[in-house]
């Protein structure tokens, strides 16, 4: 078998583990106050470092700054005006990169 | 976000206007997956593993020659988050283990952060409405990107690769930040993630940005 199809069998058997495992073991049980609170924040965490890594570095891992910077910037000012504008943000941030770019 | 429904169907509502991002991410997945894996493997993989960041960053070792290990090695990590993830949404399931470990396949970061209710609690069929939507794009979209590469040309000239940061963003500002707690814990796991990133293979930073969430920990007699 190729390297793709191991790969692609690889991840979609890891992730069903790796998503169902939390849930399976874990059961419905009520949590404790303390967890709920940690709960809480763990979107806020996940989204901000995806959208860090996802705008500011680049295959490598190294810090960059280049037009998806400008593409996210664009998004912000959209949400700054409405917050429920996403489908708007997502496009000012496409068109405003590929400005950028098509500039540089 | 206002949440005017919930459940299968209020997911699948809220979840269309995103569809189309993801339809675009997956023709650009598309785009890019072609030359390295073929017409069918890329959708084959969007069907069956279903993880943008996953399928990008296994693709990226893959096009530059590496081998299947360091593929699976950095989409495994890439996926490393839907652990807490899935953690999160436990107690949201219900049924026996199976039931309660297939509950949580629909797991996706935008349906995730939008099924949220406070005080612990997913809606979780809102959370598969969500996926409903966006499954068919995102295969659809990786589909259209195979086939119609040389008509695209390069995804990043078109700004795509802006598309998933500023969708993420208007999740974190619409949702994920009621109180001052939650802007709190978002810099800091954007800063650990920034941090990191240059030093750790990709999905690292993004799973270390979950030890953010532990200043839940921190006692705080005014908080939000």
């Amino acid at each position: 078998m190729s390297s793709e199809w191991i790969t692609i069998l690889a991840l979609c058997g890891t992730l069903v583990v790796t998503k169902g495992v939390g849930p399976a073991a874990l059961g419905d049980r009520d949590l404790p106050p303390l967890f709920t609170r940690i709960i809480d924040l763990l979107a806020p965490a996940i989204l901000a470092a995806l959208i860090a890594v996802g705008t500011f570095t680049n295959a490598d891992g190294d810090l960059v700054l280049d037009a998806r910077a400008a593409g996210l910037a664009a998004a912000a000012a959209v949400y700054a005006v409405s917050r429920k504008s996403i489908l708007l943000a997502v496009g000012a941030a496409a068109v405003t990169a590929a400005l950028v770019r098509a500039i540089a | 976000m206002e949440h005017g429904e919930g459940g299968l169907r209020g997911g699948m509502r809220d979840g269309a206007p995103i569809s189309l991002a993801s339809l675009l991410l997956g023709t650009s997945f598309g785009v890019l997956a072609e030359p390295v894996m073929g017409t069918v493997a890329p959708v084959v993989m969007s069907a069956i593993v279903f993880a943008g960041s996953a399928q990008f960053g296994a693709l990226a070792v893959l096009a530059a020659g590496g081998g299947a290990g360091a593929a699976i090695a950095a989409g495994v990590l890439l996926n490393m988050r839907y652990l807490p993830m899935g953690i999160s949404i436990a107690a949201s399931t219900h049924g026996g283990w199976l039931r309660r470990g297939l509950a949580a396949q629909p797991l996706i970061d935008a349906g995730w952060a939008m099924s949220y209710r406070g005080e612990g609690r997913y809606d979780v069929p809102y959370m598969w409405g969500v996926t409903v939507v966006n499954y068919p794009m995102w295969v659809g979209g990786t589909a259209i990107g195979v086939l119609a590469g040389d008509l695209i040309g390069d995804p990043e000239r078109l700004g795509l690769d802006a598309l998933f940061p500023a969708f993420f963003l208007g999740l974190l500002v619409g949702e994920a930040t009621e109180g001052r707690r939650g802007w709190v814990a978002a810099l800091l796991g954007a800063t650990l993630a920034l941090t990191l990133a240059p030093f750790t293979p990709p999905g690292v930073p993004i799973m270390t940005a979950c030890l953010a969430a532990l200043i839940a920990l921190v006692p705080n007699g005014d908080d939000s």
